[in-house]
């Protein structure tokens, strides 16, 4: 199976992301049993130059939490990072809902994402 | 005072449900999360057969409720990356923040959060490389590289929820991502962001003309007011009554309209940024 990976932001430093928003799709990505990386805060990760955004940057497809798309970017760029022109897919918590982000971020070609008896994912099939 | 940033390593961590351990219940593994992430650290859910983010430098510490007995600490082949495995069987979350911090102690690595981490990001889509935020910072936060390019270079100095230079951007291609609203905050650029240089115009609107100009000949009137009827009450109010207006207008702390810079004296900062350009 060829899924994105997930990075999910707490966004933990300030009160611009709705709490109940990111609250909910934390809680709806961890009981999903879905493998991801969340993070305390992008920006923090950006003034420090982190060298985990390089990582989370580097590798391919990947789906990210967080706020506006321009925002993310330059936060990556400003951090020697900078995301793949394609394969990325923004999800923005302050002006989207919980339902919205966690159904982008959980499918994959248009299928729900979830985990097998085994703890492995799988894609369910759409009825 | 801002946190520097510091050389010290990171602690990040991972959170182990594969093979060779039991997966936590869906709302413990949430509060667990929850709490890792309201405490600063990075967590990686590790599931079997599913992406992640590779780990490659730093320290690692692993928490899972293990089938088995692990060492508890070890290294990578390289050395580059320490790894230290914890047993979090039966543990409630506050007992495993008290084993993280321990470790994190024990490995000395930085102690996360502790400032909100507010400076400038710049959209190179939209940077003409003009220079006007270097100029107008007061605190030294944008630097220029050995390619001549405008950089961020020393974001701790930037003065928090200031979003001056940002205001004086003519293509709107600074951002602050914890800014209320946008444009500022990384939203959308719309056309009427773009309705003649917004920013330095809704300034410029205020003080009826160009601010530095305008600036400068307030301080002028001001001296001469002052000379004249010796009200120094008076001038002051009036340079308040003005600070204020811009103030609350643009969302400026008031010590930094208190200290904008001459005309001149931003000239001369570009060029010298330039003549001293560092990668």
């Amino acid at each position: 199976m060829t899924s994105a990976r997930i990075i999910y932001c707490h966004c933990a430093y300030a009160q611009v992301v709705p709490p109940e928003v990111k609250q909910e799709v934390l809680r709806q990505l961890a009981e999903s049993g879905t493998a991801f990386d969340a993070v305390a805060d992008l920006c923090e990760m950006s003034a420090r130059r982190d060298p985990g955004l390089k990582a989370l940057a580097a590798e391919g497809g990947v789906k990210i939490a967080a706020c506006y798309a321009r925002a993310v970017r330059g936060l990556f760029i400003a951090a020697d990072a900078p995301l793949p022109a394609d394969g990325v897919e923004i999800l923005n918590m302050r002006t989207d809902s919980a339902e919205q982000v966690i159904a982008a971020l959980l499918t994959v070609g248009g299928k729900p994402i979830a985990p097998s008896a085994n703890g492995a994912q799988i894609l369910q099939e759409q009825k | 005072m801002k946190q520097a940033v510091t050389a010290a390593p990171v602690l990040r961590i991972a959170l182990y449900e594969g093979a060779g351990s039991q997966p936590l219940a869906g709302a413990a593994r949430a509060e667990l999360l929850r709490a890792l992430l309201e405490k600063g650290y990075a967590v990686t859910c590790v599931k079997p057969g599913a992406p992640v983010s590779s780990i490659f430098t730093g320290e690692l510490l692993v928490l899972g409720q293990f089938d088995e007995e692990k060492p508890a600490e070890a290294e990578a082949a390289d050395g580059k990356l320490a790894l230290h495995f914890r047993q979090i069987t039966g543990l409630d979350t506050s007992a495993v923040l008290d084993l993280v911090e321990q470790v994190r102690e024990t490995a000395n690595a930085a102690k996360p959060g502790g400032w909100k981490p507010w400076f400038p990001v710049i959209d190179y889509d939209r940077c003409t490389n003009c220079m006007q935020c270097l100029s107008f910072c007061l605190f030294d936060v944008y630097g220029v590289n050995t390619g001549g390019r405008i950089t961020v270079q020393k974001s701790h100095n930037c003065k928090t929820d200031c979003p001056a230079c940002s205001r004086v951007c003519p293509e709107v291609a600074i951002l602050f991502p914890k800014y209320k609203s946008g444009p500022i905050n990384g939203d959308v650029v719309k056309a009427e962001d773009m309705q003649r240089e917004k920013m330095k115009v809704d300034i410029s609107a205020l003080l009826g003309g160009d601010i530095y100009a305008a600036l400068k000949t307030r301080s002028a009137d001001a001296k001469v007011r002052f000379s004249k009827e010796r009200d120094e009450k008076r001038a002051l109010e009036e340079r308040k009554r003005c600070l204020t207006k811009l103030q609350q207008a643009l969302d400026i702390p008031a010590e930094v309209m208190a200290s904008l810079p001459s005309l001149e004296q931003i000239q001369s900062k570009a060029a010298a940024a330039r003549a001293v350009a560092v990668d």
